[in-house]
């Protein structure tokens, strides 16, 4: 359990941060996959 | 890159122990702190200026003694700070425009609940300790001095002076001392007892007793109970605490909960900024791609009534040239009779009727 | 061959110019006072105390410089993002601007820290998301990386990479869209900083809006310095310039369009902070008349003087409010991080800069000046490359 603020807010921005950046490099996988055909074509 | 499925699940179990590790949490709860951590009550009408504790601060951090020798009393003609030489002062101060009896105060870090400092810092360079102080680690420290800025105590020092290694100076509420179950050097030189320590719990109880038992001597309000979230150091006193240059009227929230508020929206600008842009992106370039064929086709349009409008001309030319040919064989012909009747006419007569006119 | 580069005016050659002579002077004074910092410690050099730990290089340096270096961000978004082609020309020295801005914001930063050699210890050795600067210091450094990257561009021309340069345009639309995230977090969280300090900052500059003040004054400031250094760069490298004066100006009358809307709605959201908070009372104080001073003055009234130059086509006008947001910019920053911080203290613990802090600011400007000198004058920033033409 978070005994201080500090604590949970640490934790929470910490995993926020992380989150934030996969989901960056997700979405330029996703783009590239949704239009990766139309440029090949 | 193939994963075994186990491989998978495994990380997958594994992730999601990290985020929910703790959790269940919110930020509108209220974060009790750690039970059983210390304070100290510092008691400003015991309080007589005798500077004691900045002596017995100075020795155990091995920091040079005070500055101004603590048998002289000109060190309170001017309100004094904590610096990276001096963890502690203590000040005094004179209220109602000197019509009551000066008033002592002891300044330091407040080692509050919910610190300032460690939450303005960007290499985690404090720790609030389960016991109760909050340290400073210089091994990571930048120097940024975010913290000392942020602090609503004013309570940190930094060594300007230290070219290479400069560090935060503040309190550490003897942080070894107590590990040890010794008293702060300061709470141990105090010679009236302006200055206790114990568990927080406990001085809160104490401090109201003393509000109980002599309501005239105090303000009715233990100062850093509730203050910003609440601090280690309490103070009581016979005066109003923004006499004593304390923030009096402090809200109970937390100061870092002030910001996280904003720091929230980060993630969410990273997560919908790129769609919406790529959207505009996809929208100016579907209008480019509009108005280029737009334009085409007003040009194709435009070419082909020229054409239309040249092949009429151009019929239209053929037909009057062919007009005017016809028109001029016409004339010939005409003159052609002509000339013929005029050389019929002009011939000798006698001409034979079988004589046909040579047409 | 005389130092110069290929597209230097045909007057130059001199190497003595006053200019040079002063702002080489200034460089090097510059250079020494870094050094003693380095050697004796802040405290040789500056008037920081423990009341006021953040100076000029902070305020200054860092705050306004950041919010002086956005022209790259709003150019580069306008043109790639939202279409608006007639503005290419403006792109490459607001994006240079960019990246010479940030790169000098980070120098400062360097000589400001007390261990800036452990700056990558937030990302290397212990994090502390709970921080604002945590937060800037990462998108600073994604930023001046990927202007880095947008400026390649007319290095890899001037350079004759051709491969290189097709795969860096390439990624034209990603790093655009990338620099605008980052823009927006950055911009607006040098504000949030002071989120936490209310008992400091005056309660009229204090607002739970700082960030989008920050952010959208930064626009306002981007859209105002690309005008300023364009007027500059049109006079200075008139004749690397291929866009025609008349040309140049409709484009300036496009951005001070933008500019007075960006304006008003800043202006607007400082209003509505005060109404927030319930602070029209303290208008009626000497900090009251500064705030107005500060928002009516080179706020509201720019972006009048924006909408008519705009309206009666008068360039010059347009010019000339373009460097009063810049100076209004200034003025909100040094308010804020400085006149307006530890506002209550008596005068004699209030921060005034050290002038050894006034001259490493003047260098860093001496050197972002020569810098940007020196690349305009061999690479094609103010005018297409022969051989890349169409291209850009």
């Amino acid at each position: 359990m978070y005994h201080t603020l500090q604590e949970f807010m640490h934790h929470t921005k910490g995993v926020s941060y992380v989150l934030g950046g996969l989901f960056l490099l997700a979405f330029i996988g996703l783009w590239l996959f949704l239009v990766g055909r139309e440029d090949r074509r | 890159m193939t994963i075994s499925r186990r491989g998978f699940l495994g990380g997958l179990a594994a992730g999601t122990g990290v985020l929910l590790g703790k959790s269940g949490a919110s930020a509108h709860e209220h974060f009790a702190g750690y039970a059983g951590r210390v304070g100290l009550l510092h008691d400003t009408t015991l309080c007589i200026g005798c500077r004691s504790c900045e002596a017995a601060c100075s020795t155990v951090n091995h920091l040079p003694p005070p500055a101004v020798p603590l048998s002289d009393p000109s060190a309170f003609e001017k309100k004094r700070r904590t610096t990276d030489k001096q963890l502690t002062v203590v000040n005094r101060y004179v209220p109602a425009g000197g019509k009551k009896q000066a008033v002592y105060r002891k300044l330091q870090c407040m080692h509050c609940n919910e610190p300032c400092c460690a939450s303005v810092c960007f290499v985690k360079a404090f720790t609030k300790t389960p016991e109760g102080p909050v340290l400073y680690n210089p091994d990571v420290c930048v120097g940024c001095r975010y913290c000392v800025m942020a602090c609503p105590y004013s309570a940190l020092g930094y060594e300007y002076d230290n070219p290479t290694s400069p560090r935060v100076m503040r309190c550490t509420m003897c942080y070894d001392r107590i590990k040890q179950n010794l008293q702060p050097a300061c709470a141990e030189a105090c010679p009236t007892g302006a200055i206790t320590f114990g568990k927080r719990e406990a001085l809160i109880g104490v401090a109201r007793e003393r509000l109980r038992k002599q309501p005239g001597r105090y303000i009715d309000h233990v100062f850093g109970e509730t203050e910003y979230g609440g601090t280690s150091w309490l103070v009581l006193a016979g005066v109003p605490f923004a006499a004593l240059g304390l923030p009096e009227g402090a809200g109970t929230e937390p100061l870092p909960s002030l910001g996280s508020g904003f720091l929230s929206v980060v993630p969410l600008v990273v997560t919908i900024y790129p769609g919406l842009l790529l959207g505009f992106y996809a929208f100016s370039k579907r209008k480019e791609r509009l108005s280029e064929a737009e334009q085409k086709a007003a040009v194709a349009e435009a070419l082909a009534r020229a054409e239309e409008e040249t092949k009429k001309k151009l019929a239209a030319a053929a037909e009057s040239a062919a007009k005017d040919k016809e028109k001029a064989i016409a004339q010939a012909v005409k003159r052609a009779i002509a000339e013929a009747e005029a050389a019929r006419a002009a011939a000798p007569a006698g001409a034979g009727p079988g004589k046909e006119v040579q047409s | 061959m005389n130092g110069n580069g290929a597209f230097s005016s045909p007057s130059a050659g001199r190497v003595l110019t006053p200019f040079n002579l002063v702002t080489g002077i200034i460089l090097l004074g510059g250079a020494a006072i870094v050094l003693l910092r380095f050697a004796k410690g802040l405290g040789a050099t500056t008037n920081l105390s423990h009341t006021n730990p953040w100076g000029l290089w902070i305020g200054f340096d860092v705050m306004t410089g950041v919010a002086l270096a956005a022209g790259g961000y709003v150019t580069s978004s306008a043109v790639y993002l939202f279409g608006l082609k007639e503005y290419k020309p403006v792109v490459r020295p607001a994006i240079l601007t960019g990246f010479l801005g940030y790169a000098l914001v980070v120098v400062g930063l360097i000589v400001d820290l007390g261990r800036p050699w452990r700056l990558p210890y937030p990302f290397v050795v212990q994090a502390g998301p709970t921080s604002a600067l945590f937060e800037i210091a990462l998108c600073v450094a994604l930023y001046l990386a990927t202007l880095f990257v947008e400026f390649t561009p007319a290095a890899f021309e001037w350079l004759g990479w051709r491969r290189w340069r097709k795969a860096v345009g390439a990624m034209t639309i990603a790093l655009t869209i990338f620099g605008l995230i980052l823009s927006t977090l950055h911009q607006s969280t040098l504000g949030a900083m002071y989120l936490v300090t209310p008992t400091k900052l005056h309660p009229l500059w204090y607002s739970p809006y700082l960030p989008v003040h920050f952010f959208i004054s930064s626009a306002a400031t981007g859209l105002s310095m690309v005008i300023f250094e364009g007027m500059l760069s049109h006079r200075i490298f008139n004749h690397q310039v291929e866009v025609s004066h008349e040309a140049f100006d409709r484009l300036t009358l496009g951005l001070a369009k933008a500019a007075s809307i960006v304006l008003a709605i800043y202006f607007a959201t400082k209003v509505l902070g005060l109404a927030q908070g319930d602070k029209w009372r303290l208008l009626a104080t000497p900090m009251g008349l500064w705030f107005l001073l500060e928002v009516v003055g080179f706020v509201l009234l720019p972006c009048f003087l924006f909408a008519l130059g705009v309206r009666d086509r008068r360039a010059g006008l347009v010019r000339f409010t373009a460097l009063l947001v810049v100076v209004g910019v200034i003025l909100n920053r040094l308010n804020v991080s400085i006149f307006a911080f530890n506002w209550t203290l008596p005068a004699e613990e209030r921060y005034v800069p050290h002038w050894m802090e006034v001259w490493v600011t003047l260098s860093l400007v001496a050197a972002g000046l020569w810098a940007f000198r020196w690349i305009v004058n061999r690479m094609p920033i103010l005018h297409e490359h022969p051989d890349y033409k169409g291209m850009h």
